[in-house]
Formats: structure tokens, sequence, C-alpha cells
């Protein structure tokens, strides 16, 4: 660091330099950095990620039926079948073989979440440096419409949005592209705040000064010195944005405002129809889909926890005892 | 609260130039905010179409639907239907649903009361899990305590209302057999609650007024489990709140003071680090709010309380695009008075905030 301070880089540093390559991968840094309770958080929560993940991926092998069977070579599936033979998990009020539609459905949760995230990222963060950096009307008019957006309820403009893309009901990838879009409306005002946050305390810093004195284009400022430091924050914001992308798009489903379900399997929409199942006692066809909503938000906000409080000085559990000195002088190096 | 009586005394000592600029401006900010909201909403909801084509489009041949549509207005330019829309909406007049005509400033008033009480239910159940289990995982930090209250907030998170209620109507109801799967009340009891004089159509206000047990139970019974599953999806941010601010606090000096003093780790919690932590939770109560008017919707589907967010599912689920517009739009009104309450109470207790 010594080097850093004598003489402003370009760039100012995006992270610390030591150890190997791989543990300066956003997440694998720290895992590394973990201990004790918190590694255990972000294991549970990368291990139930990883399970989801493969989930979708395998669908087609693991799944006993397709999400949209209603028969096999035995004959129809009887509906609200119980758990048993055949049917591990039992069958639905409409006839689907509940065990199939819940692996089928992390398939369609994944695609809404990675086309959610990247969109909004995109968007949010671009908007955020552009807005951040160049300030004037344009900043305040996209800060007001961001902080309007922001306090509205996620789920109303979703179902807005959802009117306007799809008219309310869709095939299996108008339904996802529908609930994607319509969760990154809701969250490019969350990239944009941190992001122009870190611009505009960014633009003072001596070494954007120093490219802005040597007449680097505006385009390379912040695509080289802006950008790379000001996505610091953003693993976190991304495991919220993604666990909330899930909760929407099941929030729609259950509105009916989902995926039909000869198209996509979708938790929300099953859980829709499981609900007048319930007085009745019928239960599995309610509590497994809802248990992989469960599990799957609860995996992606664990790991961004554990992101947050190693990212927090405050609540990071300290290597102290363990590891000595000079882990604790990193520490202390990563907080500038 | 004497936390806020002192903040408030000590506020009014120096006039308040500081204080009455802050509310004028946060109120005026409320008028950009409304303007974009139901903006959004109206180009969202008619960029694609107009709301009767929605409605009845396959069921009219393209004459009538022309004549209904020049009946109504619709046939106009764009422009000038937003125009006056706004014109209409800043005088109060949020328009008329199409299929069964009637005024939303009236389903407003007659379902906005139960959507409230719901919220005020839920933000009970929030503050009396939250804030307790808040402190205490702050006092056992880091301990196995802790990290049982802090999956436990974390699941309440990643719960959705509607499938943590149908857990509770599935154990509570169905196989317990305590409480009543759905509605507000049962049929006679609304009836009864329904008549009383100057009724203000909160049931639990209604039902207190009469000093009948039997009708407040009965109130309570239906409100207990939309309540909980409302509130708990809160009550896990206020739990994360709180322990946050309370380790915050903890390592303050005045705390290491009284630390100093021997009070005991217990007792510091309890009368020294919580109150600064409340602070945070007014401030982001007004995020909450509007994040329960989101979740009501969904609660209010699972247990069928005839509140706002029911009505709008089931003009949604008729294609009734007017009563939705009308009704976000009128959400959206709500929300930013909300945060406009609760911006100007959070500077009255805390006087850091007003800048």
């Amino acid at each position: 660091m010594t080097e850093n301070t004598s003489a402003p880089p370009p760039e100012a540093p995006v992270a610390d330099r030591t150890g190997p390559a791989w543990s300066r991968i956003p997440v694998l840094r720290e895992l590394r950095q973990s201990v004790g309770l918190q590694r255990g958080m972000l294991v549970a929560g990368l291990a139930l990620c990883l399970l989801f993940v493969l989930m979708a991926l395998l669908a087609p092998l693991v799944a006993p039926y397709r999400y949209n069977q209603l028969a096999d070579d035995a004959g129809t599936f009887a509906r609200q079948a119980p758990p048993g033979d055949g049917h591990l998990w039992g069958t639905t009020v409409g006839g689907y073989d509940v065990l199939s539609r819940v692996i089928w459905g992390a398939q369609t949760a994944l695609s809404t979440v990675i086309i959610a995230v990247v969109a909004a990222l995109f968007l949010g963060v671009l908007l955020g440096l552009v807005s951040g950096y160049l300030g004037g009307w344009l900043d305040r008019v996209l800060v007001t419409i961001a902080d309007a957006i922001y306090a509205f309820p996620t789920l109303l403009l979703a179902i807005v949005i959802s009117i306007m893309i799809s008219g309310g009901q869709s095939s299996k990838w108008g339904g996802i592209i529908a609930a994607a879009l319509s969760i990154t409306v809701v969250f490019i005002p969350q990239y944009f705040r941190v992001v122009r946050a870190e611009t505009v305390r960014l633009k003072a810093e001596p070494f954007v000064e120093a490219a802005q004195v040597i007449g680097t284009p505006t385009g390379r400022i912040l695509s080289r010195h802006v950008l790379r430091n000001a996505t610091r924050s953003l693993p976190l914001i991304i495991t919220l944005n993604a666990s909330e992308a899930i909760l929407t798009l099941a929030g729609l489903g259950f509105l009916g405002f989902g995926i039909l379900p000869t198209s996509a399997a979708e938790w929300g929409y099953d859980l829709n129809r499981a609900i007048s199942d319930v007085a009745s006692g019928i239960w599995w066809t309610g509590v497994f889909p809802g248990a992989a909503i469960v599990l799957l938000v609860l995996g992606v906000t664990l790991v961004g926890e554990s992101l947050n409080d190693l990212a927090d000085p405050r609540l990071r559990i300290r290597r102290r005892a363990i590891g000595g000195a000079s882990i604790e002088n990193r520490d202390e190096e990563e907080q500038r | 609260m004497t936390i806020a009586d002192e903040r408030t005394v000590g506020a009014s000592k120096a006039p308040g130039t500081g204080l009455g600029r802050y509310i004028l401006v946060r109120f005026l900010l409320i008028i950009p905010t409304v303007f974009i909201l139901v903006s959004l909403v109206f180009f969202l909801m008619r960029v694609v179409g107009d709301p009767i084509s929605a409605s009845v489009g396959g069921r009219l041949t393209p004459d009538q639907l022309a004549e209904r549509l020049a009946e109504a207005g619709y046939d106009r330019p764009l422009l000038v239907q937003y125009v006056e829309y706004l014109g209409q909406t800043f005088t109060g007049d949020f328009g008329r649903t199409l299929t069964d005509n009637r005024a939303i400033g009236e389903i407003l008033l007659t379902y906005g009361t139960a959507t409230l009480e719901l919220v005020l239910f839920s933000l009970v159940v929030a503050l009396v899990v939250g804030i307790p289990f808040g402190m205490l995982a702050a006092y056992l930090r880091d301990r196995w305590p802790d990290a049982v209250l802090r999956i436990f907030a974390i699941l309440c998170y990643a719960t959705p209302v509607f499938f943590a209620g149908l857990l509770l109507k599935l154990v509570f109801s169905v196989w317990l057999g305590w409480l009543p799967l759905s509605g507000r009340a049962t049929p006679q009891v609304q009836l009864v609650l329904g008549r009383i004089s100057g009724s203000t159509g909160i049931n639990i206000i209604d039902a207190l007024r009469t000093g009948r047990w039997d009708l407040i139970s009965d109130v309570l019974a239906h409100a207990a489990l939309p309540a909980i599953a409302l509130g708990l999806l809160t009550a896990g941010v206020f739990l994360r709140l709180v322990r946050t601010n309370v380790i915050g606090t903890l390592g303050r000096e005045y705390v290491d003071a009284a630390r100093s003093r021997g009070v005991n780790e217990s007792r510091l919690v309890r009368k020294h680090a919580y109150k600064p932590a409340l602070i945070p939770i007014i401030t982001v109560m007004g995020m909450q709010i509007a994040m329960m008017l989101g979740g009501a919707v969904l609660t209010e589907t699972t247990f069928e309380w005839r509140g706002l967010g029911f009505e709008l599912v089931r003009y949604l689920g008729a294609r009734d695009f007017v009563a939705v517009q009308g009704i976000v739009a009128l959400l959206a009104v709500i929300v930013a008075v909300t945060n406009f309450i609760v911006d100007v109470v959070a500077a009255l207790i805390d006087p850091r905030v007003r800048y």
C-alpha cells in the first residue's frame, strides 16, 4: 500500500492483491476470509444454491415426469392423490405430479433470476454511473424517478408491468421474460442508488481528477476508474435482488399472473391452486412447492447475509485468535 | 417512549425553522412522487391498448367496440386522455370501475379500513416479535441462540406470505381446529358490527365499543393468522435491524462508561443500548408499510380478507384495468403520504435526520 500513497496510481486497487488468484473472485474471497458461524452460513447458502442449480440443469433427467404430464403408460394420473406409489409427493388438483413440478420449477425460477439480475444490473449500473458522474438536471430527474419507484410496493408495480408485457397470461418464455422485466424495472433504482452514491464519492478522488487532468475521455474514466471501484457492494445487492426476484415471480404466479401450467412449472401458480386444498387437509400440493421457494430464497439470502457481515468490520468475526496480526492488518487495509 | 419526549423538548428549545422547513420540503416532495407513479402506471397500462378491448374485446363486434370506445373517450389521443386523467386524479376523482361501475374512491373507503386493520395488527406482531428477539440476539451475539434467531429472521423474509398463510391455516385451522380458516369475522358477528351506529369499518374498534367479549374474541380469532403471516415478514426485518444497531451502540463510549461502573451486560442491553437502536426502526417503518401493502394483497387473497388487495385481485381477474389502475394509483398516494408521516415522526424524534 505504501507505493499507492506516495504516488496516486491511475486507478485505485480493487481489492488486496495478496493470495492466490481465485481468492480475488468476490464470493470465494469471502469464503477464504470467513470463520466459524459466518463460514457455516456462507457454506450452507452456497450449498442450497448449488442444489437448485443442479435441479434446474438436470430436471429432464431427475424428474420422474414432465411438468405438464397428466398420464403415463399406466393411464391418467389420479387427482389430489396422496404421496405414495408412483407419485412420491402426490399429485395436484389438476392431476400433475408434485415432485416433477417442484423440480422443473427450479428452471423457471432460475431463468427469471438470471434475466432479471443481468438486466437490472446492466441498466442500473449504467444509469447510476452516468447520473452520478455527470450530475446536473439529468441526475436530479433520475434520482426523483428512482426514489418514487423505490418507495412503491414491488409486487404492485410488477403486476402492472406484467399486464403491459403479456396481458396477464403467457407462454413459458413470455411469462419468464414478463416476470423478469417487471422485476428488473423495480430493481434498477436499487443498483442506481448504490452506484450513483459511490460515483459521486469517487468523482472527488485524486485518481479520478488525475485522469481528468491528463484528458482521459469520460467513457474511459467511467469504465476504467469509477466502475471498478463503485461495484464493491454489488454482490450483496445482487443476492437481495435475486431473492426478491424469486419471491416476486411466485407472488405473480400466486395471483394468477404467472405462467400457464401447460407451458412451464411455476411454484407460485401451484401454491395458488393449493390454497383451496388446505381446507380439506390436502397438504402435499402446497407444502412442497412452498418449501422449494423458501429453501432457494434462504440459500441466496444466507450467501448475501454472510457477504454483508464479512464486508462490515463491526459484524465480521475476526480471525485474530487463530491467524494473528497479519490477517488483522489485512482487514484494516480493506476497510479503506 | 421517554426518549421521544426528551428529544422533542430539546427540539422545541431551539425554535424550529429547521423542522418547519424540513416538513415543508418533505411535504412538497410528495407531489413529484405521486405524479411520477400515477404517470408511470397510466402509461404502462395504456400503452398496450384500451381497457374496454381488454375487458370485453372478444365478445363485441368491431362496430360495437368502436362505439363503446368513443363513448368512454378512449378513441382520443393518449396524451389528451393522460392530461384529463391527471386532472381528475388531482381533484380526487379516481374514476369508475368498468365491470360494476363503482367509484374507485368509494372502494377505498369501503375496503381500505379492512386493509388498514390488517396492516396495524401485523405491525403489532412485527414489533412484539422483532424488538425483543433482536435485543436477545444482540445480547447473545455469535452464540447459538443468535444463530437460531438470525436463521429465523431470514426464514421470515424467505417465506412468501401466502405460503406462511397456507402453513398456518393447515396447522391451526385444519389440523388443530383452533382458529377460523378465512374471513374477517363470522357472518353474524359482521352483521352485528355493521349495524353499530357510526361504524368505523375497523372491526376491532367497533367490537371494543360494544364491549361484548364474544364479538371481540371472534374478531381477534379471525385476525390472528393473517396478522401473523404478514407480521412475521416484517418481524424478520426488525429483528435484524435491532440486532445490528444494538451491537453498534454496545460499542459506544457511553455504554463502555456504564459497563465500567459495573452495570451488567443484560441491563446494558435493556436500559442503555436499545433506545438509540430503535430510531432506525421508525425510519424504515415507512419502507416497511409500503412493503406490507404489497404483502397485504397476497395475505388478503390467502385468507379471503376483504380489503383493498382482495378487491384489486378480483378486478385483475375480471380484467377490469380501469379499476386496477385506479386502485394502484390510490395506493401510490397512500404510500407517499405514509412515507411523509414517517419521515416527520423520525425528524421529531431524532434531530439528526433534519439536515
